[in-house]
């Protein structure tokens, strides 16, 4: 079975030790992430824009700095979604150039299908043939699907209580799918546990998260792509457990050093990050000017970012702080309202998530943070039909009407709708 | 004696036990007791400064120490103490 040419090893992030490319996640001497470590001088030589143009309209375009062979990847077709230019937005929030990644229109409506594509085409390789995850819901839906379509057996760990269409949509592809009476953390806690009694399973966000972690580059690569091989000025990614938002920091800095993008200088990208205020550890500690991350038992109708205990936060602090953004953090209204706006003015319908990151977007551009002379792009990670919930008490109907033209015009007059033509 | 949960990665310490048995009245005896019993935790689990590091969660009945009362808190016989690398998420 072929790998992925470019991989040279993993590497502790805390402590550097060197480690082999296998199913390993954590340091053995002192518990840091590992790394993927590449060789980047022979990946320089190998990539080009062209070769990227010429390559799927998935994340598998940018193979050459996966982790994973591009061969026979375990894909739906993840990626390369809409970068749309978001004007009316920007004309409410007070912006200038702003632009939305919309990553609700993956296969299974969320980013994790970057993540997951990466992590069980992986897990193949390396001879795994059970896929298992922890999940907030995105996650479990894109496992079960991802794993249906490689013919792998899924064993799919989510809280009890989620929203109701994230368990159906995890359950339709036939897996096992076991919810846990505890939150996310609990969840997680248990998956690792799991983890040490069945070396067997892939757990994607555990014991091959190094790998799939690597997935959520892509879309820093397909931003700076769409913007024709330029980097944003600033970016606006939710936090959960802060992995996305170190891997599109990565994302862009990778793009220089492989000589993809415009420019001589490693870009300067501002990263800002969004968290709920229910669940806002990243965001505590950053207003504290902390660098202790407090654990939190969440309460937000943000689920899929609910994670108490974020174990990529110091890293996603760190960048936040070093590349000149901020954490902001929004309540269940302010997300529900944002929802509505990013919808009502864009055309797009963003589950929770993407109302946090709209709403923190609002704030930030409110208080100066992101600045009206800067080109910014928000991502926008999962789509509302996972979220239908949030939004169902505050949206329906106009009116419901007899079949007749009298109470037509008669809803119509109601609802201040203009009868002229 | 409190039980203690050893993951996978550090099992090399214990010979390849998940559970081991310790002394002490609070988490971090229990920890020390561990490092004695089974040299090499120590440097494991905590920095130079004698604190836990920071990819290192410990549970206690399966409740996270920082909502208790850290490495002061107290065990018994029948605790069980789980070590755990932090993990991240979806």
């Amino acid at each position: 079975m072929s790998t992925a040419p470019f991989v040279d090893s993993l590497r502790c992030r805390e402590c550097a030790r060197a480690y082999p490319v296998e199913a390993l996640h954590v340091c053995e001497f002192c518990f840091g992430p590992l790394e993927v470590a590449y060789d980047y001088e022979a990946i320089a030589a190998s990539v080009t824009r062209e070769k990227i143009a010429a390559g799927p309209s998935t994340i598998w375009r940018y193979a050459d700095l996966l982790p994973a062979s591009a061969e026979n990847p375990v894909n739906l077709g993840a990626g390369f979604t809409p970068l749309v230019r978001a004007d009316r937005l920007a004309a409410e929030l007070g912006l200038g150039e702003l632009w939305i990644k919309n990553d609700t229109l993956n296969p299974t409506g969320s980013f994790k299908d970057r993540v997951v594509s990466v992590a069980l085409t992986k897990a193949r390789e390396l001879g795994f043939k059970v896929a298992a995850c922890a999940s907030t819901g995105n996650l479990a839906n894109s496992v079960a699907a991802h794993a249906a379509r490689a013919g792998m057996e899924s064993i799919v760990f989510i809280p009890y209580d989620l929203e109701q269409a994230k368990i159906i949509t995890t359950a339709v592809y036939g897996g096992t799918l076991i919810a846990v009476d505890g939150s996310y953390d609990d969840v997680n806690r248990l998956c690792a546990e799991l983890t040490s009694e069945h070396p067997a399973w892939a757990f994607v966000n555990v014991n091959v998260r190094t790998y799939y972690a690597e997935g959520s580059k892509t879309l820093a690569y397909e931003v700076a792509e769409q913007l024709g091989w330029q980097a944003p000025d600033h970016v606006v990614v939710p936090i959960a457990s802060g992995s996305q938002l170190t891997k599109i920091h990565k994302g862009f800095q990778e793009l220089h050093q492989v000589g993809l993008l415009d420019g001589d200088e490693p870009p300067h990208v501002r990263i800002s990050g969004a968290q709920a205020e229910g669940c806002s550890p990243v965001a505590t500690a950053f207003a504290e000017n902390s660098d202790i991350i407090r654990p939190q038992r969440p309460s937000t109708i943000a689920k899929s970012l609910a994670i108490g205990n974020p174990a990529d936060g110091f890293y996603a602090l760190d960048i936040v702080r070093k590349t000149g953004g901020a954490i902001g953090s929004v309540t269940d209204p302010e997300i529900v309202d944002a929802i509505r706006l990013l919808a009502r003015t864009e055309g797009i319908f963003a589950e929770t998530a993407g109302g946090v990151t709209i709403a923190t977007l609002a704030k930030l551009a409110a208080s100066g943070v992101i600045r009206r002379d800067e080109r910014v792009v928000a991502y926008v990670t999962g789509n509302g039909l996972k979220t239908i919930d949030a939004v169902s008490p505050h949206v329906g109907p106009t009116a419901t009407i007899a079949p007749t033209l009298d109470a037509f015009n008669e809803a119509a007059v109601d609802a201040g709708l203009s009868l002229e033509d | 004696m409190p039980i203690l949960r050893i993951p996978t990665q550090l099992r090399t310490l214990t010979g390849g036990a998940g559970e081991v048995a310790v002394d002490g009245a609070t988490v971090g005896d229990a920890l020390k007791a561990l490092d004695a019993a089974h040299p090499g935790f120590g440097e494991r689990l905590f920095d130079a400064d004698g604190k836990l590091r920071r990819f290192v969660n410990v549970f206690v009945a399966d409740e996270d120490i920082r909502f208790l009362q850290g490495t002061d808190t107290p065990v018994t016989d029948t605790t069980t103490v789980s070590i755990i690398p932090a993990v991240a998420g979806g």
